[in-house]
């Protein structure tokens, strides 16, 4: 099967500055991926030449099949909310009609229970919004479009945590019908975790991690207890962050623990704390290191053999 | 409702385990869709599919073609019985661990254990016995 998006060594480059760094990466199927990084770390431009908005320096990008630059037969069956949309000066009814016009597969049913979750008035000129019900808007675009290829770059601003969370059972909830390949740069992180297949970083322009939410879940641990122990229980492992009170040291352990060490821990009386997906995602990302003794490395990056 | 401890799908496999050991999903019942329980924990279908395709691997679930999915007769059972299995090495062998970190041995150990028996209201816990129902002889009824 061809993916629905495949990115071949992708690179943009500005001015002095690499904001994509031989970017590789397919997205297939039905799936709702997460796509997470700091801010800057090249989200938005990754999105922007998805959507052809934007061109790349080199490098090749397929979606459905073909180039979506200048295609108008890929772009219509792809959607791209935006941060911070723009809108001509027409009342948020006229953006609906003209979204309508545009996707194929526009359903005006979805759009109309959008409107009344989010209380958006469809006579109201989006001018007039505030910006969370400007971003309610986009919101609305983007699901009622049932595009086969979805991209939603943090389409939340201004929204509160209720809106949000009437975007994402939405987006669930329509997903579940009509499944297609939704990507989701967020960096809410812990709010969208449970909704995510699949988990792309990007950190300074490079995809920094690539796997399966599931799989991403499992991989770190907070080990603590009596310095001693710990120690050698971290002994020969990945381990990113250490911290120390009196005689209790807490190390992070960055690699999947088994059955056997679990049972080892206990021996120890060690304490388990498995991190979030947030938490795996902060400690792999390089800029974030607070490593004290050992330093944290880039993702995947063995440190050295921690000091027993 | 879920937490970090392992993959979602594990926790979503676990949830309808538990529901069917205590009956409240009975053999036979149509167990919940991909998309009821990614509703409803607010995760991916695709990771609800996942869990519950460990319960129809296992032999607990039923596919039945565009019906849905079932609890296969003898799951609680089997649940049940695996679950005793597992009782010593999971409660057990904590319990006398931490017993001996505290210098209580065993006989001490069977002391406060039937002792708690006496004291301890289990008249809400539901015996797993499927035939015979016993609704307030399990009060205090704990022997060693």
């Amino acid at each position: 099967m061809t993916p629905t998006i495949s990115v071949r060594g992708l690179t943009r480059r500005y001015r002095g500055h690499l904001a994509l760094d031989d970017v590789t990466v397919d997205i297939e199927g039905a799936t709702i991926t997460g796509l997470l990084g700091r801010n800057g770390a090249g989200k938005t431009t990754f999105l922007r030449i998805l959507a052809a908005q934007e061109f790349p320096s080199s490098g090749e990008v397929r979606v459905l099949g073909a180039t979506p630059i200048e295609n108008d037969a890929v772009l219509r069956r792809m959607v791209f909310v935006r941060e911070d949309q723009t809108y001509p000066d027409i009342r948020v009814g006229h953006v609906l009609r003209a979204a309508s016009w545009f996707y194929p597969n526009w359903s005006a049913e979805v759009a109309d229970t959008l409107l009344g979750a989010f209380d958006l008035p469809a006579c109201r000129a989006v001018k007039k919004l505030s910006r969370g019900m400007r971003s309610a808007v986009g919101i609305v675009v983007g699901l009622a479009a049932r595009a086969e290829v979805t991209l939603f770059d943090e389409p939340y601003a201004g929204l509160d945590a209720v809106a949000r969370q009437t975007f994402y059972d939405h987006l669930l909830a329509d997903y579940a019908e009509h499944p297609r390949t939704i990507l989701l740069s967020t960096h809410l992180i812990d709010e969208v975790a449970d909704l995510l297949e699949r988990v792309v970083m990007i950190d300074r322009g490079r995809i920094a991690l690539d796997a399966d939410a599931d799989t991403v879940r499992g991989t770190a641990t907070a080990v603590s207890g009596a310095a001693a122990a710990v120690e050698s229980f971290a002994a020969g492992r990945l381990t990113w962050n250490r911290r120390t009170l009196g005689s209790h040291t807490s190390i992070l352990i960055g690699s999947p623990l088994t059955e056997s060490d679990r049972v080892w821990a206990r021996t120890l009386h060690l304490t388990l704390t498995p991190l979030s997906l947030q938490q795996v995602v902060v400690h792999s990302t390089t800029g974030a290191s607070t490593g004290t003794s050992t330093g944290a490395g880039a993702a995947g990056e063995r440190t050295k053999r921690s000091p027993a | 409702m879920l937490d970090d401890s392992s993959p979602i799908f594990v926790q979503i496999a676990e949830r309808l385990a538990d529901e069917i050991a205590d009956g409240a999903l009975a053999e036979g019942g149509r167990a919940p869709s991909s998309n009821e329980l990614a509703a409803f924990y607010r995760i991916n279908p695709a990771t609800a599919a996942k869990g519950l395709n460990v319960l129809t691997d296992d032999g607990l679930l039923e596919k039945r073609r565009g019906v849905g999915m079932f609890v296969a007769s003898g799951a609680r059972e089997r649940l049940l019985e695996r679950r005793r299995t597992a009782f010593a090495q999971r409660y057990v062998v904590p319990l006398i661990a931490e017993a001996t970190r505290l210098g209580i041995n065993t006989e001490a150990l069977l002391t406060l254990v039937r002792e708690a028996g006496e004291v301890v209201d289990v008249s809400e816990v539901r015996p797993a016995v499927a035939d015979e129902p016993q609704p307030n002889s399990a009060r205090g009824d704990i022997t060693v």
